[in-house]
């Protein structure tokens, strides 16, 4: 890659990655919690063929922001515990070239969880959950969970509360993701028409483009002292 | 090398660096010594562009911190107590993220460079984290010289190592110190590894520079009785 | 200890006489609403202190981007003060609101958009204050609270977006206007807008002593490291 800053956010990517697939301590964690908190709904709501199909997209997306929280604290940490943190603030780039890395890589675990995760929910309730429009949901409402997350894991992990702070900050600002995720995955799931669906897309890409554009702004002043 | 006229930190009302002034000429071996909490590593913190200064200049290589702070990182090798290594990742894998980040000609080839320097060439494929704590501070070494600094900073090397590691970590940086136009900037404890080391000795107490002297200085004093006087003067 | 500036001390005299004019337009200028009589008096002081609330939090916003401008942490004490006093009006306009709703709406709580967003602002700001309480270093805990503020800031027009689209596409039973539905008379209005402007001025007049507050504690901060030294 010629252009050094896409090569940074290359490079720590590729790290993240390198050191997942070495450890093979995250992705499992996140997977076990998945299928668990999915089991947890079974039992606790009784769900009934008829309950399911109403249910599934809500507790699809609780599923997806509670294993995502556990992959931003440990993915962050990770960076400060050795003191990895500066090591990369210590480097001749744009910060957010260090924020972008850090978004792909959760990202990309957050996704692999999901894609998982989706066909082994609709194994055990039995719903087809193979649909386009389902997969794109997915992948907006990632993208601004993962958005949101990332920065505010990077402060969450300064602070002396670090895991436990991060839902706390967090959901309260992904709440309209999580919403309009529910609402637009349901919409695809019971086969709505699209002009139904489409509020919901836009503000998932709204937000998407909004935050990301935030944290690209503000990632500076998180870092520095 | 370096230049801070009248540097002055402070962390809300608690002022931490009071005014200090302080030059490195090139070639010159630094150690800054001091009491906890007198301000070294706030003070190396700021040379090392990670932390900004409330007043004051500081210019490294010729570049004024923190507005062109890009420019000083590039120059610039840092050493902590921290290792700032991934425990996942080999020796070599480190390397090459960091030869990445500094956008490196050549990778490969520096990076086995850097491994013989501080003798761990026959480790490169083994993970960082079942490495020693001196191994792995080897590596930290290697990782901070990757890019051929001018200027190298030191905080607190020796901490957590043992005697044999300690050797051989003065050997390594001794190594690093000579070679090219270096000028170094060490902070420690250890007084005894300091005084091998270091062309000047720097004493800082409650965010100034109380005294400093070369070894030629010295004279028949050793460092210690220096480091006492002048922290008794200070106070 | 400074004695209170001039213009405070009216301040705090204006205040406290309109407090009480705004008092005596509830029970003797605004008429008894005919469907459900007294209790709807609460909605004067509901939507003042909403309103007061409100402003509370665009200030904070202002002043979080003021913060990173500057890096003056004069701004992030009165950022935190805003945030501090805008949260207890806002406890108060929730449970005023509760306790209108319950024989407007026939329910204590309903989900509906304007009541959930206040509730995710609260909080939005608890966490905030959270935030704050896990950070030692002064500057780092006035850098984050701004940052947190602006995302805060950016989310929660998303979040009234979100719940109001959640209401439209699925419509409840009970009604989600607000006072413009309820046909109010002339004096209600009167009496709505007094309260507004006079609840303005009650904030302005705790945010500066609240600020006086903070300026107090940054003098024992200091006065405590001289000490130390």
């Amino acid at each position: 890659m010629k252009n050094p800053y896409l090569r940074a956010v290359w490079a720590v990517f590729r790290k993240d990655l390198a050191a997942e697939f070495r450890s093979r301590e995250l992705i499992p964690a996140m997977l076990v919690f998945a299928v668990l908190v999915v089991l947890i709904f079974y039992f606790a709501l009784e769900l009934d063929v008829k309950a399911r199909t109403a249910i599934t997209a809500g507790a699809l997306w609780v599923t997806f922001s509670f294993a995502g929280t556990l992959g931003l604290n440990r993915t962050m940490s990770a960076e400060k515990d050795q003191g990895c943190l500066d090591g990369l603030l210590l480097a001749p780039l744009d910060r957010s070239a260090i924020y972008f890395g850090k978004f792909f890589s959760n990202l990309a675990f957050m996704l692999i969880v999901e894609v998982i995760v989706i066909p082994a929910y609709s194994l055990l309730y039995n719903i087809n959950l193979f649909n386009r429009g389902l997969l794109l949901v997915t992948l907006l409402g990632s993208v601004g969970y993962v958005a949101v997350g990332v920065l505010l894991a990077s402060m969450s992990v300064q602070t002396r509360t670090r895991d436990v702070l991060l839902p706390v900050l967090l959901f309260p600002l992904v709440l309209p993701v999580i919403v309009a995720a529910v609402k637009a995955s349901g919409g695809f799931l019971a086969a709505d028409a699209f002009t139904e669906i489409s509020p919901w897309l836009n503000l998932l890409l709204v937000y998407d483009i909004i935050f990301l554009a935030a944290a690209f702004m503000v990632f500076d002043y998180v870092v520095e002292e | 090398m370096i230049e801070v006229t009248k540097l002055v930190k402070r962390f809300g009302a608690k002022t931490i660096l009071r005014g200090l002034n302080f030059t490195v000429q090139p070639g010159e071996f630094v150690a800054l010594l001091g009491p906890n909490g007198a301000g070294k590593t706030t003070f190396l913190r700021i040379l090392a562009s990670l932390s900004r200064p409330s007043l004051g200049v500081v210019r490294i290589a010729g570049y004024n911190l923190p507005a062109q702070a890009a420019a000083v990182r590039r120059r610039l090798g840092v050493v902590s107590h921290q290792p700032l290594l991934y425990g996942d990742l080999t020796a070599a894998e480190n390397l090459a993220f960091y030869a990445d980040l500094y956008d490196l000609p050549q990778p490969a080839r520096r990076i086995e460079e850097v491994l013989r320097l501080v003798g761990l060439a026959n480790r490169h494929r083994d993970l960082v984290r079942t490495f020693s704590r001196g191994m792995q501070q080897r590596l930290a070494i290697a990782r901070a010289v990757l890019h051929n600094p001018e200027v190298m900073l030191f905080d607190e090397p020796y901490t957590g190592l043992d005697q044999d590691a300690s050797e051989m970590l003065d050997t390594v940086l001794k190594n690093v110190a000579t070679q090219g136009p270096h000028a170094v900037v060490m902070t420690s404890h250890d007084l005894a590894r300091a005084e091998n080391l270091a062309t000047r000795f720097d004493v800082l107490s409650r965010g100034q520079i109380v005294a400093s002297a070369t070894p030629a200085q010295l004279g028949s004093n050793n460092l210690l009785t220096f480091y006492k006087q002048a922290l008794e003067k200070a106070a | 200890m400074s004695p209170q500036p001039r213009t405070l001390k009216i301040l705090n005299l204006v205040s406290l006489l309109l407090l009480v004019a705004s008092t005596l337009l509830v029970f003797f200028y605004a008429p008894t609403e005919k469907v459900m009589g007294l209790v709807q008096k609460v909605f004067y002081v509901h939507v003042a202190t909403a309103w007061v609330g409100m402003l509370g939090f665009v200030v904070a916003a202002v002043l979080a981007v003021v913060y990173l401008r500057t890096k003056d942490l004069k701004w992030d004490a009165i950022g935190l003060a805003a945030v501090e006093l805008s949260l207890v009006f806002f406890f108060v306009a929730v449970v005023l609101g509760s306790i209108w709703a319950r024989p407007a709406w026939g329910t204590w709580w309903t989900w509906e958009p304007r009541l959930t967003t206040a509730a995710i602002l609260g909080m939005i700001y608890l966490a905030y204050l959270l935030l704050r309480q896990g950070i030692e270093d002064p500057v780092r805990r006035a850098r984050f609270g701004a940052i947190y503020t602006i995302l805060g800031g950016l989310s929660v027009p998303l979040t009234f977006l979100s719940i109001r689209l959640f209401r439209t596409i699925h419509p409840v039973l009970i009604g989600s206007g607000g006072g413009e539905s309820m046909g109010m008379t002339d004096e209600m209005l009167h009496t709505m807008f007094f309260h507004i402007a006079a609840f303005t001025v009650i904030f302005i007049t705790l945010f500066w002593h609240r600020i006086r507050l903070a300026q107090y504690a940054e003098k024992v901060e200091q006065r405590k490291l001289q000490v130390m030294q």
